[in-house]
């Protein structure tokens, strides 16, 4: 993974770590290691907080929303169970 | 409905009734997947029938090492694929096949996260937030669409591809940088008609 910005640092291999970090799973060493390295590299503090936007953004946007009625209702006729629908 | 009360037993002996349970617990799931997958509502109801149908000719065979949700995922996932496959035959899986390798450049660092939540959330930017992941190569965006957008763990997202956990993490990890660069190149925009 290339890292185009100019930094001196390990950022390269600090985003590799990304996803385990944003997902608060990453082993607590190198959680704090990152966030060294974010304080000081600002491109990396960006890429981590644009990141976590990002999947706010596709989670609260996903749908958790029912099926429609008429879908349902072809689905339990496609499988013989019209018997067990129930009213919406 | 609390999916736990469902009885695999009674399932596996062919109780209808008991069927008809599951397809009521889980069918907003395999719908919401597979319009995720497919981006077509008459497809993905094709998809919702032919998993629940694949399931009950399967549920024999099934021995509930995963959870019957993770195993309609990947039902689901399976027939959604198969479906693109006859629609597009001349889309091979190759092309994305360097999706786990390939070199990944960042070149956006712009902190558009100050934007307001109208900006974020605008009915246009809905678009672009499904086109982007419409865009991502299939192997991303499997995981990504099960992974972030349907919530599932990084086990469970395992089960239901067939791939081991470190692959998972992997695409993930490009999916999400690859989305975050499209979303900065958009926002960056607004971000920049804001400023003027």
């Amino acid at each position: 993974m290339k890292h185009t910005h100019n930094h001196q640092g390990n950022c390269r291999d600090l985003l590799g770590q990304l996803s385990d970090y944003v997902d608060g799973v990453l082993q607590d060493e190198l959680c704090m290691e990152l966030e060294r390295h974010i304080s000081e590299c600002k491109n990396c503090q960006i890429v981590v907080d644009t990141m976590k936007k990002t999947i706010y953004l596709y989670h609260s946007t996903s749908s958790n929303g029912e099926i429609p009625a008429g879908v349902r209702s072809r689905l339990f006729s496609s499988l013989n169970l019209e018997e067990f629908l129930k009213p919406e | 409905m609390d999916v736990g009360e469902l009885s695999l037993e009674a399932l596996k002996t062919g109780d209808r009734a008991e069927f008809a349970r599951m397809v009521d617990a889980y069918s907003n799931q395999v719908y919401r997947v597979a319009l995720k997958i497919l981006g077509d509502e008459q497809d993905a109801e094709d998809v919702l029938q032919d998993t629940f149908l694949k399931a009950l000719q399967s549920l024999s065979a099934f021995e509930g090492r995963s959870s019957i949700s993770t195993w309609l995922y990947r039902i689901a996932v399976n027939e959604a694929l198969m479906l693109l496959r006859r629609q597009k035959p001349e889309i091979q899986v190759v092309p994305d096949e360097q999706a786990d390798e390939d070199d990944f450049t960042l070149v956006q660092f712009v902190d558009w996260c100050c934007l307001p939540e109208s900006e974020l959330l605008s009915t246009e930017a809905q678009v672009y937030l499904e086109q982007a992941v419409r865009d991502l190569p299939e192997k991303l965006r499997l995981v990504f669409i099960l992974r972030d957008m349907e919530g599932l763990s990084i086990h469970e997202t395992s089960e239901a591809l067939g791939l081991s956990e470190t692959a998972v993490k992997t695409r993930l990890l490009r999916a999400r940088l690859k989305l975050r660069e499209q979303l900065s190149t958009y926002y960056g925009e607004r971000l920049g008609k804001e400023k003027v």
